[in-house]
């Protein structure tokens, strides 16, 4: 059962800068709005370590600025459940309706997807068990624990690159496993991995599975070509693989591109009347916290109209 | 320096403190990173649900840590943020690593016990 209480306005889905934004602006505007959001407030600019780049502030972390626009946010009223799980949502109708996994449920007039993106894992055995206990997905965080050891880095784009040259700091040998021929990152970051030598290559191959019990011990390696799968001694794995548009939950509820982002028109309108986008989900070439608080704030405003014309016309 | 909403602890004496004087403590022990951040989030948000448990971070680079990292229950992780769970100041449980919200609830229901609703 849904009660009058949890009717909003506008559900936001998504508590980055793109869904703070949209929070900000809406209940500015006396819009009630509820964002939902599953990770932690921020989204991914709470990783940075620090924005010199958004304008008007000198220098700040994405932590901080994080909790300034949450700050925002509610002082104009929007509430903020986060942490929380979504079990299911019609977007279909006037009438919006998201569940959440322990069964509460809210409607809304509007909804504001602003799901963003997380890394990418690269989903064979052992790397679910071994996180934490050989396998990083952050150099700066867990480098550290590899000095002076033999470590393997996954992925062919500049992070993987430029985090294999700072690894080396602290890893006796380097070695960076991808899956092509040739490298996606820029051609400074690729000369200076190949001028490094501490850093060699096996291309065309990918990590077919991880072993060990309590630490990880060993990596099985499956040459792409010939198919061939061996295993190969190692204190650790980083991975660099990229990053995935949380949308999964959407697929066959609104149009995605082949990449699973969401389609939106200029005034970041989806398929769906009423359905909004924004942020790091959508389909766009750059993603940077400046270009999300600039779709979240298009978003706002589109759904705002959408809302009053709706509002109007009852 | 952390810079998260939680309850610092600046040192092995403040450690020793509140391990003495609460049944029940959480201490997130990394630095702000992506594998950290979410994990300190989520501690944030349950600390008004778990009000029989006390939530803490404490800064891995400060020497005073050691009182975590040298624990014969974190030998062995190779990945911040080491994450202790305390019962009457004995060590019930670690995690190393990121951690979602599920995996962490359930490890304060088991050892803490659920919050009454």
């Amino acid at each position: 059962m849904t009660s009058d209480n949890n009717h909003y306005d506008a559900i936001v889905i998504g508590a980055g800068p793109a869904g703070l934004t949209a929070g900000i602006y809406l209940s500015r505007a006396r819009v009630k709005t509820l964002i939902l959001n599953e990770g932690v407030v921020g989204g991914q600019m709470v990783l940075t370590h620090e924005i010199a780049n958004y304008p008007g502030v000198e220098s700040i972390s994405g932590y901080q600025l994080a909790n300034i626009m949450k700050k925002q946010a509610l002082s104009f009223g929007c509430e903020i459940k986060s942490n929380i799980k979504i079990g299911d949502m019609d977007m279909n109708g006037n009438i919006k309706k998201v569940v959440l996994s322990d069964g509460t449920q809210f409607t809304s007039d509007a909804i504001i997807i602003t799901t963003g993106g997380r890394s990418r894992t690269i989903g064979v055995p052992g790397e679910e068990k071994l996180k934490g206990h050989g396998i990083s997905y952050c150099a700066t965080c867990d480098g550290d624990f590899f000095t002076d050891k033999e470590i393997i880095v996954v992925g062919g784009g500049n992070s993987a690159l430029e985090e294999a040259v700072s690894l080396t700091k602290y890893a006796s040998k380097v070695t960076i496993v991808h899956q092509f021929n040739h490298f996606q990152a820029f051609e400074h970051a690729i000369l200076e991995a190949k001028n490094n030598p501490k850093i060699d290559f096996i291309m065309e191959s990918t990590i077919a599975g991880f072993n060990g019990d309590e630490r990880l011990e060993s990596v099985d390696i499956k040459n792409l070509k010939t198919g061939e799968v061996y295993n190969r001694k190692i204190d650790g794995t980083f991975v660099f693989i990229g990053y995935v548009p949380n949308t999964e939950f959407l697929k066959g509820k609104l149009d995605l591109n082949q990449w699973g982002e969401i389609v939106v028109k200029a005034d970041m309108s989806t398929s769906i009347d009423g359905v909004f986008a924004a942020g790091d989900s959508i389909t766009k070439r750059f993603r940077q916290v400046t270009t999300a608080v600039g779709d979240g704030t298009i978003a706002a405003l589109a759904a705002s109209s959408y809302i009053n014309e709706i509002k109007k016309s009852k | 320096m952390l810079y998260t909403n939680l309850k610092h602890i600046e040192s092995a004496a403040d450690h020793a403190k509140i391990l003495s004087e609460n049944e029940n403590v959480m201490v997130i022990c990394g630095r702000m990173g992506p594998m950290c951040i979410p994990v300190y989030g989520i501690a944030e948000d349950l600390e008004g649900e778990y009000s029989h448990v006390k939530f803490f971070d404490m800064e891995f680079d400060n020497p005073e840590s050691h009182v975590i990292r040298n624990l014969p229950e974190v030998r062995g992780f190779m990945g911040i943020p080491f994450t202790i769970y305390y019962k009457n100041g004995k060590v019930v449980k670690a995690t190393s690593s990121i951690q979602t919200k599920d995996q962490i609830t359930t490890i304060l229901d088991k050892e803490f016990g659920a919050p009454v609703k």
